[in-house]
C-alpha cells in the first residue's frame, strides 16, 4: 500500500534536481510530515516547541545540499541521514551528549509509515469502519503524508471538503478508540 | 503554517541542481593542493638530485603509484562520505589493500637482506624527517579539503575528516617523492605510511570540530 514510497519519492526527487518546482514542493512536503512525526517521537515532550524550528532547518539544509543526493543511491536514507544529523547537531547545541540510535530498520523515519503485522490488522479493522471515502482521506494524509489537496484531489474533493471529511472521521475514530463509560 | 510558506517559497523558480558538483569539488582541491606541494618540494625541500636517473629505475616510480593510489582511496572514500549516508567503504579498503600489499614486500625485503644490513635499509636515511615532511606538505591540502567539504553534507565527521586526512597525505607523499632519495621498500612501507598515517588522524581529530554544518 505505501511500501513503494522510495520510488515514488526517488521519481520526484529526480525531477526536482531537473529544476521541477511542483515535484520539490511534493518532495518536502512529504519530508516536512515525515520530519514532524520522527522529531516529536524523538526530542521527547520537554522539546515539543522546538519540533516545528528543526523541521524547519532540516527543510533548508535538504534544499540548500541537494546537489549532495547522488541518483545511484537510495533518496530515503539520504533524507534519513540529513534528519538523524539535524537531531544529533540539535542534542549538541544545547550541550546534551545524547547517543541517537541509528536504526538499520529500513530508516525509522520511514518506518513507522508502515505499521506492520497486528498493528496493520487493528489499523485496517479500525479504519475499515469508515465510510470508503474517509477512510482513503485518513490513510492518505495521516499514514502517506500526503497534503489535504493532495488526498483530496484523488477522491476527486476540493481541499476545503477534504478538511471537514477528514475532521469529520478522525472525530468517528475518536469516539470509537475512546474507552467507553467515563 | 509557516513551514508551509517555507516550502512554497523553497520550490518557486527552482534551478537545476548542479550534478557532479562533489567530485569536482574535490578534483579541484587535488589539482590546487598537488601544486601546491609540488611549489613547496621544488622550492622548499628541493628535488632529488638524481632525479633523471631515478626515473630509469623502479624505487620512484613504486613510491609515486603506492602514494597515489593511497590519495585515489581518500578520494574514493571522500566522495560518498561528502554525501549524508555515505560509508566510504571502497576507498577505505583500496588504502587499507595497497599498505598491506607494501608492508608484505617490505617484509620480504628484509628477510632476504643480511641481518647487518636490515637496519640501515629500513632506516635510510631520512627515516625521522620523512613522515614529519609528509604531514607538513600534507596540511595546506588537509585545510583545503576540509573547507570543500563543508560546502557539502557529510554527517559521519570523524570518518569524513580521516578520509580528507588520507586524500591530503597521499597527494602530499606523492609529491615528497620527488624530493625523497630513499632506496628501500622497506623504507616506504613504513615512513611514508606514518606520514600519511599522521595527517589521516589529524583530520579524523579535527572533522567532528571542523566539518560541522548548519
Amino acid at each position: 500500500m505505501f511500501l513503494d514510497v522510495e520510488p515514488r519519492l526517488k521519481a520526484l526527487m529526480l525531477r526536482a534536481q531537473a529544476g521541477d518546482g511542483p515535484a520539490w514542493r511534493e518532495v518536502l512536503t512529504v519530508l516536512n510530515a515525515r520530519l514532524t512525526l520522527y522529531f516529536t517521537r524523538r526530542l521527547g515532550a520537554d522539546h515539543v516547541s522546538e519540533v516545528e524550528d528543526l523541521v524547519q532547518e532540516t527543510l533548508l539544509a535538504v534544499h540548500r545540499r541537494r546537489m549532495t543526493y547522488d541518483v545511484t543511491q537510495p533518496f530515503t536514507a539520504w533524507a534519513y541521514a540529513i534528519g538523524r544529523y539535524k537531531l544529533i547537531d540539535f542534542w549538541r547545541r544545547r550541550g546534551v551528549r545524547r547517543h541517537v540510535p541509528l536504526d538499520d530498520v529500513a530508516e525509522t523515519l520511514w518506518v513507522d509509515a508502515e505499521p506492520s503485522g497486528e498493528i496493520n490488522t487493528d489499523l485496517d479493522r479500525l479504519l475499515g469502519g469508515l465510510p470508503a471515502r474517509q477512510e482513503q482521506l485518513v490513510r492518505g494524509v495521516r499514514i502517506e503524508g500526503l497534503s489535504l489537496a493532495e488526498a483530496g484531489e484523488r477522491l476527486g474533493m476540493t481541499e476545503g471538503a477534504a478538511k471537514v471529511s477528514l475532521h469529520r472521521a478522525l472525530k468517528a475514530l475518536m469516539a470509537k478508540v475512546a474507552p467507553r463509560g467515563d | 503554517m509557516e513551514t508551509e510558506k517555507l516550502i512554497d517559497a523553497l520550490s518557486t523558480d527552482l534551478p537545476p541542481a548542479q550534478a557532479g558538483q562533489v567530485p569536482r569539488g574535490i578534483v579541484g582541491v587535488a589539482v590546487a593542493g598537488g601544486l601546491v606541494a609540488l611549489a613547496l618540494v621544488i622550492w622548499w625541500l628541493g628535488l632529488r638530485t638524481d632525479l633523471m636517473d631515478a626515473m630509469h629505475g623502479p624505487m620512484l616510480w613504486i613510491k609515486a603509484t603506492y602514494a597515489a593510489v593511497l590519495a585515489l582511496g581518500g578520494y574514493l572514500a571522500l566522495e560518498r562520505l561528502s554525501r549524508p549516508a555515505g560509508t566510504g567503504r571502497v576507498g577505505v579498503l583500496l588504502a587499507g589493500a595497497i599498505l598491506l600489499v607494501l608492508l608484505a614486500a617490505g617484509t620480504l625485503q628484509l628477510m632476504a637482506t643480511v641481518p647487518g644490513a636490515r637496519m640501515d635499509l629500513w632506516m635510510g636515511n631520512s627515516a625521522q624527517r620523512c613522515p614529519v615532511y609528509i604531514l607538513l606538505l600534507a596540511l595546506p591540502i588537509l585545510a583545503g579539503t576540509l573547507l570543500t567539504l563543508r560546502r557539502f553534507a557529510p554527517t559521519r565527521l570523524a570518518m569524513a575528516g580521516g578520509a580528507a586526512g588520507l586524500f591530503a597525505g597521499g597527494v602530499a607523499a606523492t609529491a615528497y617523492g620527488l624530493h625523497c632519495p630513499e632506496t628501500s621498500v622497506a623504507f616506504v612501507a613504513t615512513w611514508y605510511s606514518l606520514g600519511v598515517a599522521l595527517s589521516t588522524g589529524l583530520g579524523a581529530v579535527l572533522g567532528p570540530w571542523v566539518l560541522r554544518w548548519r
